[in-house]
């Protein structure tokens, strides 16, 4: 099993949802998060104070597959996600030990 | 001969006739003008303390929520509630206090500078008019209309120690600056016989329609003091210390923007054509302001911003207070403009430049904003407007020069006793245990879980 670990632009997440339900991924996580790599933030002013805004918002979706589908599901999030602008965000990849479901403790990829 | 006499007779009796008559109905119509004339007045009563117990709770509105939800959103996320406390807990304190001794030691004769005791525990103030202030309205309406102005004066000084004064010295403080600063100040700008009361015959004829001085010259100045004796927030200017929540300062400014005109259309104290002149002024000086701050930024800055446009506003309508029952409809466009201009330099050029944390920019609004206000009244205050001194002319525009410096002593006398009555409270409250700030821990932590035991956004509740 492989954990994917994505950070997308938070505006691409409908079309990334779309995409991966198309393909009969169902099961995913995501949680709103702040960060930036190498994209550069912005300039805020409030009564002339000035702040430079460089955490932006972006969303960390997670997501775990059984590892014969990776190549699969890695190029339809990749593509479902790109805008091509630097601040598409970046996939991470995890091997996964074990999985349990605890509705009825099944183990392994069954319980994906 | 007989003939001429009777006509004689007749030409007497047809021209007696309804001398007669209204000799005999003469007691009746008497009754019925007396009534009449009672009528009249009662139907103007009416009017006038319809309009001026509508402006007494517009004026309420504008500390709350107006000004809670302006400051609230400026501050961080966990000095909400306690900034919104501080105008808060003031609709509550000055109330009291008023109702003791603050109506009395303002708006009672005394000399030329505090009221004297006649009215303690509003003995007296009733539904009968004190046809000195104001003759159509009971004395009530006064009282409590002037009340309200009270409770905004300190609310507004709030925005410069927000988020690190401790809340038992802020009530301390409070009750101290509204009896050394705020009661002396009203009665020598409104009281009868007060020091700068131009309309009733003071020594320096300052003309402040609606606060300039009393209200925004006082709090602006002691808000600088309050600055600089409690020293920069903990971080400044190094962390970042954005607005939490302009949506609620938005919104608080356009309840500021609604409220004012009960603030200064209400100042007329009666529902008259000079009402209506203060209400339009008002109206014009936060729209040409607004546009000045946000023309300002948008050359200064690049874009123009929402905090921008309700900052100006706030500051137009600062600015319009004391000339609005004075001026025509052009200059207080013309005001309006200037202070959104001048105050948009004060809290970005001024503020960086001396780098001293006036918070919410208490001082670069109402006391930069006040002062420009009370001398440009001089300038544009015309007789045509409001023939207060029967006749003469008012400001520099009526060809009275000497008016500007009069204006300016007023501001001086205000600024002078803002600014050494602030420090000598705020002298008194360090005494207080724990003193006037709050500790480093109790700070970063938020006023509102060290000083009120709350959050303000429980999101996981």
């Amino acid at each position: 099993m492989k954990k994917l670990e994505a950070i997308i632009q938070p505006h691409k997440l409908e079309e990334v949802k779309e995409a991966l339900k198309g393909i009969g991924v169902d099961g995913m996580t995501i949680a709103e998060v702040r960060g930036h790599g190498r994209q550069k933030g912005h300039k805020e002013i409030y009564r002339g104070m000035e702040y430079q805004v460089d955490l932006l918002p972006k969303i960390k979706l997670e997501l775990v597959i059984p590892d014969a589908r990776l190549d699969e599901v890695l190029t339809v999030l990749t593509n479902s996600a790109r805008t091509g602008k630097i601040g598409d965000g970046k996939i991470f990849v995890f091997d996964v030990l074990d999985a349990i479901r605890i509705r009825n403790g099944d183990r392994g990829e069954s319980a994906l | 001969m007989p003939r001429l006499f009777l006509s004689w007779l007749f030409i007497l009796a047809v021209v007696s006739l309804p001398v007669s008559l209204a000799a005999q109905t003469n007691p009746d119509v008497e009754k019925r003008l007396v009534a009449l004339d009672a009528a009249t007045k009662a139907a103007q009563s009416a009017g006038d303390n319809a309009w001026m117990l509508v402006s007494s709770a517009l004026v309420l509105m504008m500390t709350g929520p107006g000004l809670a939800l302006f400051y609230g959103g400026l501050v961080r996320r966990k000095n909400v509630l306690g900034t919104m406390m501080h105008s808060f807990v003031l609709m509550a304190l000055v109330t009291v206090l008023w109702a003791i001794f603050g109506y009395s030691l303002a708006f009672g004769e005394g000399n030329a500078f505090f009221g004297d005791l006649r009215y303690l525990f509003l003995e007296g103030v009733g539904s009968a008019p004190n046809a000195v202030y104001a003759a159509t309205i009971p004395q009530q309406t006064f009282m409590i209309y002037q009340l309200m102005f009270a409770i905004i004066t300190p609310a507004l000084i709030s925005g410069a120690f927000a988020e690190r004064m401790r809340f038992s010295a802020m009530l301390l403080f409070s009750s101290l600056w509204l009896v050394v600063v705020y009661l002396p100040m009203a009665h020598m700008v409104w009281g009868k016989g007060g020091l700068l009361n131009g309309p009733l015959g003071g020594a320096i004829p300052c003309f402040d329609f609606a606060g300039g001085t009393v209200v925004h010259i006082t709090s602006g100045v002691s808000a600088l003091v309050c600055a600089l004796y409690l020293g920069k927030r903990e971080g400044y200017p190094r962390e970042p210390m954005r607005p939490h929540n302009l949506v609620l300062s938005a919104i608080g400014a356009c309840l500021l923007w609604v409220g004012w005109f009960g603030f200064n259309a209400g100042s007329a104290l009666n529902s008259s054509g000079l009402a209506t002149s203060a209400f339009v002024a008002t109206h014009f000086g936060a729209a040409a302001a607004t546009l000045g701050w946000l023309a300002g930024e948008w050359i200064h800055n690049g874009k123009p911003s929402m905090l921008g446009g309700i900052s100006g506003c706030v500051a137009g309508l600062v600015a319009i207070t004391p000339a609005s029952g004075f001026v025509k409809p052009f200059p207080a466009l013309l005001i309006g403009l200037l202070a959104g201009l001048f105050c948009f330099f004060m809290v970005t050029w001024v503020k960086g430049k001396f780098r001293y944390d006036d918070s919410l920019d208490a001082f670069g609004v109402h006391g930069a904003g006040g002062t420009l206000g009370a001398i440009l009244t001089g300038v544009f205050a015309t007789k045509e407007i409001n023939d207060v001194l029967s006749g003469k002319g008012l400001g520099l525009v009526d060809g009275n020069a000497i008016q500007i410096w009069n204006q300016t002593l007023g501001v001086l006398i205000a600024a002078g006793l803002g600014a050494a009555g602030t420090y000598l409270i705020l002298k008194i409250c360090d005494k207080l245990p724990g003193g006037v700030r709050v500790s480093k821990d109790e700070e970063i932590q938020g006023l509102d879980l060290s000083m009120h035991g709350e959050e303000g956004y429980n999101f996981e509740a």
